[in-house]
């Protein structure tokens, strides 16, 4: 059996669930590949993953995989999360949401798990518009762009995920695209394996709703404008600010250690243990 | 043990305290929450206790997070709780229908204060009973208990996880400012003195597990996350494998089982207690802080030779319509004295169908209705 098809028999509820709710061209399909992919390379079994997700297209991701899925409410992914992962520090929960999903209904329970610090990944699928109920303008729809409720442009200017994560306090942040697809891969797996909350945010395309509406071609075409403007961290932090107008810097942004949630909680149970045992034996 | 010592000995504690003795006597060992009044105790003391029982507390940044914490740690087996008051009860809605949809154990006290809005933050109220019922959107079956005293906080919290557990849903508990702020004595009890009910797991191989799958209870297995049970758990509507289906014949199953594994089982869920109802000629249904005023009034009529009785609702709903049903047929009046503008009453209303008179007291300003207001309509009625 080629590679693929081994990952799909292994990973997928490939008799269940498929064809998939996507349109054709979407990259939703390459993050779930990437997705897989990444966790085959950690080792952890299907019964250790948690895969939460919320809701748009991308919270459509959580039921095709052989986890144990949990498809939360709007927004709200990474409060679930919060509870599934205190509940049980030895699941590997990783959380996938859109942009609207995580920055606009769910930013604050974004910027404060990212403070928090659990040992949670979170997968962004940032696509520039809110796809599955037609297409209008999300936190990151760009200044000016047309969109179902921007007809005359929009006025509101989008936020940066990748850079919001890192100011939040999130111990690990990266970012690719669809078209890197192998970079894509390797960022899930360093994200996945990061001891802290780690955000992946991946950069993709709606062709059907904003791709249309701002006339930038299909799928292939949306992708070719990835490539172009895809900057390495590495070099992007070469280049002037100029040169960097319009570009998105791909790679890790942030990589830091910092005191993991669950590991303090443990001082914490001990240090209570002894407040109680001290006052009971008075 | 820390618990076997604060079991075995009288305690004075507050309604929000003995809530927090009782969720931890149940099992609980996963708290999130938001700083509200007059509910902030409960937080506190779990943020105290829980740890050393080698459980978890968690603030988090709002009440819809907190909702969504304990539903995520229920599902990774671990029974869990959270406490507010209206404006946090508010948010949390849209996650309470996600438990009821998914099925999951937990339990939501809401102490309530004076609303809406911001309204009355210090000040005791009865406002939220109609939101516990219909709160969240959607048609759906829902738990909720009233408890009207410091050992009631106890008890019913108890009773509260045990229904959860043995039900799969989310149980409120309504608790009110007056409840939640006294101080009583109370004995509480040893833990093997409890019953504790544990959600059903399921024993058979994963590859034969249906985790929907209707059974004569209505109540299927819980699989827990990390249990090798690998389940799809979703807000959308599910066939009995967990995955969405808009088809009316998996549709239709799904909903009446979520409705009957509920209404096949009042006998169990819905819970009143009577005081001097054997001969009672006039009535008083009441609940919550209000019940306890309203005993006083009816004994304070039968010493003025007024046979008053007092139908005290625990469970609110369900409601306990059959249990009251009989006695509306045989008083003369029922009086429904609460805190709100007759949220209960209207349910009592309802059922009644002209069998006899039922008169509402109302109090809105933020006090509690005085034994003296209600034996005052008592010996009117």
């Amino acid at each position: 059996m080629a590679e693929v098809t081994k990952l799909i028999h292994k990973y997928l509820r490939h008799e269940k669930k498929f064809p998939h709710v996507w349109c054709p061209g979407c990259g939703n399909g390459i993050v779930l590949g990437a997705l897989i992919r990444a966790i085959d390379r950690t080792g952890f079994t299907k019964d250790e993953i948690v895969l939460v997700s919320g809701i748009g297209c991308s919270g459509r991701l959580s039921v095709y995989v052989d986890f144990n899925t949990l498809h939360t409410t709007h927004g709200r992914a990474l409060t679930f999360a919060t509870g599934v992962k205190l509940a049980n520090p030895k699941l590997q929960v990783i959380v996938v949401m859109g942009d609207g999903d995580a920055t606009a209904i769910g930013g604050n329970h974004f910027i404060h798990a990212a403070r928090r610090n659990l040992n949670l990944t979170a997968i962004i699928i940032n696509n520039n518009i809110y796809g599955m109920t037609g297409g209008q303008y999300s936190p990151t729809t760009p200044y000016g762009a047309i969109s179902a409720t921007s007809l005359y442009g929009n006025l509101e200017h989008a936020f940066s995920i990748a850079e919001l994560a890192v100011t939040a306090g999130a111990a690990w942040v990266g970012r690719s695209t669809v078209y890197h697809a192998t970079h894509l891969d390797q960022l899930m797996e360093q994200a996945i394996v990061k001891r802290g909350f780690a955000v992946v945010e991946v950069i993709s395309h709606c062709h059907t709703l904003y791709g249309r509406k701002n006339k930038l071609g299909g799928p292939v075409e949306m992708m070719e404008w990835q490539k172009q403007v895809a900057v390495k961290i590495e070099k992007a932090r070469t280049m002037t600010p100029e040169e960097l107008e319009g570009k998105i810097t791909i790679g890790v942004l942030t990589d830091r250690d910092l005191p993991i949630y669950t590991q303090e909680l443990r001082r914490v149970r001990e240090a209570a243990r002894v407040a109680l045992g001290e006052k009971s034996s008075q | 043990m820390i618990n076997s010592q604060i079991m075995s000995h009288p305690v004075l504690l507050q309604g929000n305290e003995a809530m927090v003795e009782g969720a931890l006597a149940a099992g609980c060992r996963f708290f999130a929450g938001y700083p509200i009044t007059p509910a902030t105790e409960i937080s506190e003391a779990m943020s105290i206790k829980l740890p050393a029982l080698g459980g978890t507390f968690i603030q988090m940044e709002d009440e819809i997070a907190s909702m969504g914490a304990i539903i995520g740690a229920s599902l990774a087996g671990v029974k869990s709780m959270t406490a507010t008051s209206g404006p946090g009860f508010s948010l949390m809605q849209e996650n309470l229908g996600f438990a009821v949809i998914a099925e999951v154990p937990c339990v939501i006290v809401n102490v309530m204060r004076g609303g809406p809005s911001t309204g009355l933050p210090t000040h005791v109220s009865q406002g939220d009973v109609q939101q516990a019922r219909w709160g969240t959107h959607g048609d759906h079956p829902i738990i909720v208990l009233s408890v009207s005293d410091t050992w009631e906080c106890f008890a019913l919290t108890v009773k509260a996880f045990n229904l959860s557990e043995e039900f799969r849903t989310p149980v409120i508990i309504l608790s009110d400012e007056v409840v939640a702020h006294t101080r009583e004595k109370i004995i509480l009890p040893n833990p093997e003195e409890l019953e504790i009910v544990d959600r059903l797991k399921p024993t058979m191989p994963p590859e034969w597990y249906i985790p929907y799958e209707d059974t004569p209870r209505g109540v299927p297995p819980m699989g827990i996350f990390g249990d090798g049970y690998r389940y799809h758990v979703t807000g959308l509507i599910h066939d009995v494998r967990g995955f969405p289906t808009e088809r009316p014949d998996e549709i239709v199953p799904f909903m009446e089982r979520l409705f009957r594994k509920i209404n096949q089982h009042f006998a169990e869920i819905q819970m009143v207690e009577e005081y001097l109802t054997a001969d009672a000629e006039v009535l008083v249904a009441a609940y919550g802080a209000v019940a306890r005023s309203a005993k006083r009034a009816v004994d304070d009529a039968r010493s003025r030779g007024v046979k008053a009785g007092l139908f005290k609702l625990i469970t609110l709903w369900p409601f306990p319509r059959r249990v009251l049903e009989p006695h509306l047929r045989q008083v003369r009046a029922v009086l429904v004295p609460e805190l709100n503008k007759g949220q209960i009453a209207r349910e009592v209303k309802r059922i009644n169908q002209g069998a006899t008179r039922v008169e509402t007291l109302s109090r809105i300003d933020g006090r509690l209705i005085t034994p003296d207001e209600i034996l005052a309509r008592l010996l009117k009625l």
